[in-house]
């Protein structure tokens, strides 16, 4: 009997906790459909989207046709470099215009989370990286065509680019949440991705002290390298993940030091 | 419905609210009045959870704001000041969108749309991004937004600033109406707004709650002065003499000239009494032909701007 009653009340609880989740999960995904077609009705994501393709097809085979080798090796040492632009224009309008525009205020009284919204803005603007990203595979089938592939570097290569841009807009969504301002969003955000993904290099970091070696850790290149390598290292998905966290977590917390305060 | 007390709320060395209490039962429409910076937004904005109080208590349908944030805030709708909306967004996917987020069951939301597209008679709107409507659909819009959940509770900041007074009018009933099952509670330094659609009225001033109660309380709360109007045939020098033995009542201004057949003055008597039987009374036994004796009814205003000031 007792056994029972508390089997009972386990399950309803379990329900409880899976209907929670599943409210939660909606929102983020509400919010993520939200953000990405957003782009969408203006012609912003179309301008992005053309520039972005027409740099990088135009950057890599101007260099392919010449090397004539078969490999996308200067696709993803170009690209990089693009998403040092391309990944703070898409995150400069997200939190600036809302605080801009007075929405955030009817945002941050809705019945949601604050980290379910700052979720969906996140995965919404990554839809937009990502779709950038699918609309490069011509890129790779023209490679395949013309010789021969190796397709497991280039998976690797797209992973890593996936994360870097994910560790781009996260930290652009970041710095678009201090201002009001589009301009100073964009810029602050390609200053603190440029500093991020050069850490390591000679020109922040020298010698071979602890501090240069943390530096070269801390450095978003060091380890897109290695995914880029054809490397799937879970150490190096983990610290993508950490930066990601890290400054969403930022994200929240500016946003609540202005909006709950 | 709503419980506030003793709310606080600093920024930085500005105290924008300060020591407020009050509560609003269910089926009440009350203004929050008081002139521009007095404290109103932040009132509502530390009601929706959007600001933190420093120190005090706010509940809405018995959640607290600040520990079951979420659970108060879905019996909320809120229409923040200048109703700020996407203006990419197309009516219905706006509302849409919103309906989602506030937590309407799928099933529900098509329904609940219409509902509200019906009440703010935004038909004719509907296909068109926001951004191409004018200031009064703007903030309808707004409105819908703000009901499309069907909350027990509805906070409006302002919401008729901009509109035309037909429009105003409009809002006013739609008001009134949804006022008779929910509570609601609107910001306005309008006056006449809160004569037409609240049933009570707070009075913030600096932060303060200076004053509160129906409008009737209100005007009778001033100073507590009400002030008479009188004309008598009679010579200024005997006139006064008459009104100076009258207890109540003091000289507050002579309206004629010094020379006149017919002598106005202007009294004014405290306790909230009324004096106009004893001036009346006073005419007959010194046997002035009294050609006019009124009771100015302070207005709303008037008491506004005493308890403001």
């Amino acid at each position: 009997m007792g056994a029972a009653a508390s089997g009972f009340r386990a399950r309803v609880r379990a329900q409880k906790t899976s209907r929670c989740r599943a409210s939660k999960m909606n929102t983020i995904i509400t919010i993520s459909k939200r953000e990405f077609t957003a782009y969408f009705t203006t012609p912003i994501a179309y301008v992005y989207l053309v520039t972005f393709l027409a740099l990088i097809n135009w950057l890599f085979f101007r260099g392919f046709f010449l090397m004539g080798q078969a490999d996308l090796r200067s696709f993803f040492a170009i690209t990089p470099w693009i998403f040092l632009f391309f990944v703070p224009a898409v995150a400069m309008g997200k939190w600036a215009e809302e605080r801009k525009q007075g929405t955030l205020e009817l945002l941050f009284t809705l019945p949601i989370r604050d980290r379910d919204l700052i979720f969906g803005k996140f995965f919404g603007s990554l839809g937009l990286i990502v779709a950038a990203l699918l609309f490069t595979l011509p890129i790779a089938l023209t490679a395949e065509l013309l010789g021969n592939l190796d397709w497991g570097p280039v998976i690797g290569g797209y992973v890593g680019l996936t994360f870097l841009g994910g560790a781009f807009l996260a930290i652009g969504l970041a710095i678009s949440s201090l201002t009001e301002n589009q301009i100073i969003a964009f810029i602050g955000g390609v200053l603190a991705c440029f500093v991020l993904y050069f850490l390591g290099s000679p020109l922040f970091s020298w010698g071979s002290g602890l501090i240069a070696q943390a530096m070269q850790y801390a450095s978003l290149a060091t380890h897109f390298e290695s995914i880029e390598r054809g490397v799937l290292d879970t150490r190096d998905i983990f610290y993508y993940l950490s930066v990601i966290g890290l400054a969403l977590f930022a994200n929240v917390k500016v946003l609540e030091s202005w909006a709950r305060k | 419905m709503i419980h506030i007390a003793e709310l606080q709320k600093n920024f930085g060395n500005v105290r924008a609210v300060s020591n407020i209490s009050f509560d609003v039962a269910k089926g009440e429409v009350v203004g929050l009045l008081g002139p521009n910076g007095a404290g109103k937004t932040t009132t509502m904005r530390l009601l929706t959870g959007f600001l933190t109080p420093d120190h005090g208590v706010v509940e809405v349908a018995g959640f607290s704001v600040q520990e079951k944030p979420l659970e108060a805030r879905k019996c909320i709708g809120y229409l923040p000041e200048n109703a700020p909306l996407y203006l990419d967004l197309e009516v219905t996917t706006y509302l849409q969108y919103i309906a989602a987020l506030r937590g309407v069951e799928k099933n529900q939301i098509s329904k609940r749309i219409r509902n509200v597209i019906e009440l703010f008679e935004l038909g004719d709107v509907v296909g068109r991004p926001i951004g191409q409507l004018s200031k009064g659909f703007r903030q309808r819009v707004g409105l819908a937004q703000a009901l499309i959940h069907d909350p027990q509770v509805l906070i409006l900041d302002e919401p008729t600033s901009g509109l035309d007074p037909n429009q105003i009018t409009d809002i006013r009933q739609i008001i009134r109406n949804i006022g008779r099952e929910r509570t609601v509670i609107l910001s306005t330094h309008i006056m006449q707004e809160v004569e037409a659609t609240c049933s009570r009225a707070l009075i913030i001033n600096k932060g303060e709650l200076v004053g509160q109660g129906t409008l009737n309380e209100l005007m009778h709360q001033g100073r507590g002065k009400t002030s008479y109007i009188v004309s008598a045939k009679v010579r200024r020098a005997v006139f006064a003499e008459a009104l100076q033995k009258l207890s109540g009542v003091t000289i507050g201004e002579w309206l004629s000239a010094e020379g006149e057949v017919e002598q106005r003055v202007m009294l004014t008597g405290g306790n909230g009494h009324d004096r106009g039987e004893d001036l009346f009374q006073m005419a007959v036994q010194s046997g002035f032909p009294l050609t006019e004796l009124r009771r100015e009814k302070q207005s709303l205003e008037e008491v506004f701007r005493e308890l403001t000031q």
